[in-house]
């Protein structure tokens, strides 16, 4: 069971995975990641595209936090910051879910 | 790390990211509010064939679209169908099927599923089976339940499109309890557009306002009980918002469809626009089509624009409306759309209300979309009605598909 309505914000054990309506792929001629799904199309910047490569329900989110942290070395306490509420405002989009 | 912005809007960039294949006109249902040409059934061009429709979407990839809609008529009536999709997602489309749900068996749908299918769309017009039969002109109701939960058993992400009108608007509570026993991923209320036989049926079809309100309501309160279990839209009928919408996000901006014929449209409606040429595939390349073509080029920008909406700040956002309903009832395309409160002719919209509502107004028969009726509209030479005339009145002796 995946759990896709509790509000609360993420925490280090969890582990997200994409909603399986959405196709997350990259894009040629955008030169970016992109969301489809029904009726609809999202384009993501790096960081963006970053993240929801890694919600694949395997990784933590402390993996992820310490993933992106390697890919943009300097102030890990923002990086680790924008994580959270990068996947705070995915899930709340309905682009990823919470893996029970 | 970048500090924000998620989400880059996509604007296009000049790039048809919507491309929509009517594969047919063909249809076995006879939906009185159907958006195809009401001369659908004029002589005319032949159907493209698979290998053009395969032209087509690998020119569409090349120009840069990222979603691809097969729709018609019904489009399960081309037994290609699966062969193009197939086709379409080893080109790297997403692929929605948009279908009224006749001819969608279990093994059909198995064959979509192969051939990678991302999404279904179907529509459903009613949640009582008397009605729906009625409104179709066919047995259609018990198929399409099947159909949905057939849908969902195969695991495809599924919208449900309800065409919103008159006959059906106080049953929302009831449609919505189905959407939720069905597991429909996304609940589409679609107020119609009333171009095409919807203008023919006018009449008859419009609610009234305290009809759309009351069912805004139970959206509402659906919403707030299903969270994010389903999501619910609720488009609203321009003729009520005394806005216009933002019709295609803009003419030639991102969206492509291609008519049966091949012909190249910026949306399912433009040819209703007389005067405008509409070249083909079999003519020209998509490209040609798309960047160069003078019916594209047309309505880009803001110099077409009549003073009213150049000189307006909404222009950016709504683009003056629609310009197919902007010819339908005021005979000039470039016009500002008459659902516009702004709009000189805004009083239009007021009084197709005031017609569709008189009291004593004698009900007609609801024109049923078939051949014989496409074929004495074609001769009627309208696709809609002009200049604000009603409509009902030019179209009283219809035969022989009465509701
Ligand atoms: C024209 S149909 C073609 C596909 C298929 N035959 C079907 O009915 O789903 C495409 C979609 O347009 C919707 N539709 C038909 N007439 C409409 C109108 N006048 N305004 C808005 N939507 C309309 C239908 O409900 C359907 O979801
Ligand atoms: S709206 Fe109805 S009549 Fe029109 S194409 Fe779809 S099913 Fe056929
Ligand atoms: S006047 Fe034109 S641009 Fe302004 S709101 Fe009306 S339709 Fe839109």
């Amino acid at each position: 069971m995946t759990d896709i309505t509790a509000p609360s914000p993420p925490a280090a054990g969890e582990r997200y995975v994409l909603n399986p309506m959405y196709l997350f792929r990259w894009e040629p001629t955008q030169d970016a990641h992109v969301l489809l799904y029904p009726e609809g199309i999202v384009k993501l910047n790096q960081t963006a595209g970053d993240i929801i490569a890694r919600c694949d329900g395997r990784r933590t989110v402390a993996d992820l936090v310490g993933e992106l942290q390697q890919r943009y070395p300097g102030d890990d306490v923002r990086v680790a910051e924008g994580v959270y509420k990068f996947l705070e405002v995915f899930r709340a989009k309905g682009w990823i879910r919470r893996q029970a | 790390m970048p500090k924000d912005g998620s989400v880059v809007r996509l604007d296009g960039q000049g790039k048809p990211l919507w491309l929509v294949l009517e594969l047919t006109y063909r249809c076995p249902l006879k939906c009185p509010w159907c958006s195809n040409p009401v001369d659908y059934a004029r002589d005319g061009e032949a159907e493209l064939s698979t290998a053009e429709w395969k032209r087509v979407m690998r020119e569409g990839r090349e120009l840069g679209a990222l979603q691809l809609g097969f729709t018609g008529g019904e489009p399960l009536l081309r037994d290609d169908l699966e062969e193009l999709v197939a086709d379409a997602s080893a080109l790297g489309y997403y692929t929605n099927l948009i279908t009224s749900g006749v001819g969608l068996t279990e093994n059909r749908l198995r064959a979509l599923k192969a051939a990678g299918l991302n999404q279904i769309q179907l529509s459903l017009q009613s949640s009582d089976r008397e009605l729906t039969d009625t409104l179709v002109g066919a047995r259609a109701f018990d198929l399409k339940l099947k159909v949905a939960h057939q849908i969902k058993a195969q695991g495809f992400p599924m919208v449900l499109n309800v065409p919103v009108f008159r006959q059906n608007i106080g049953q929302v509570a009831d449609i919505l309890a189905l959407a939720e026993d069905i597991g429909v991923d996304y609940l589409e209320f679609a107020n119609i557009q009333y171009y095409n036989w919807a203008m023919v049926n006018r009449d008859e079809l419009l609610p009234t306002r305290e009809q759309i309100a009351a069912a805004e309501r139970e959206v509402q309160a659906a919403r707030e009980r299903l969270g994010d279990r389903m999501t619910i839209y609720f488009v609203i009928p321009d003729y009520y918002e005394g806005r216009p919408k933002a019709c295609m996000n803009g003419w030639g901006s991102i969206h492509l469809t291609i008519a049966p014929d091949g012909a190249a449209m910026p949306c399912q409606e433009a040819r209703i626009i007389q005067g405008l040429d509409f070249p083909t595939v079999r003519d020209k390349s998509l490209a040609w089509l798309w960047n160069e073509s003078p019916t594209f080029e047309k309505f880009r920008g803001d110099a077409w624009m009549s003073p009213t909406c150049r000189s307006c700040d909404e222009k950016e956002k709504d683009f003056g409306g629609c310009r197919c309903q902007a010819f339908l009832m005021t005979g000039d395309a470039a016009n500002t759309d008459p659902a516009c409160a702004r709009s000189p002719h805004h009083h239009l919209i007021g009084e197709a209300i005031a017609r569709a509502h008189a009291p004593g107004r004698k009900v007609q028969p609801l024109v049923m979309r078939n051949d014989g009726n496409s074929r004495r509209l074609a001769r009627g030479g309208q696709g809609g009605c002009g200049s604000g005339t009603g409509c009902g009145s030019g179209t009283a002796r219809m035969e022989p598909d009465h509701v």
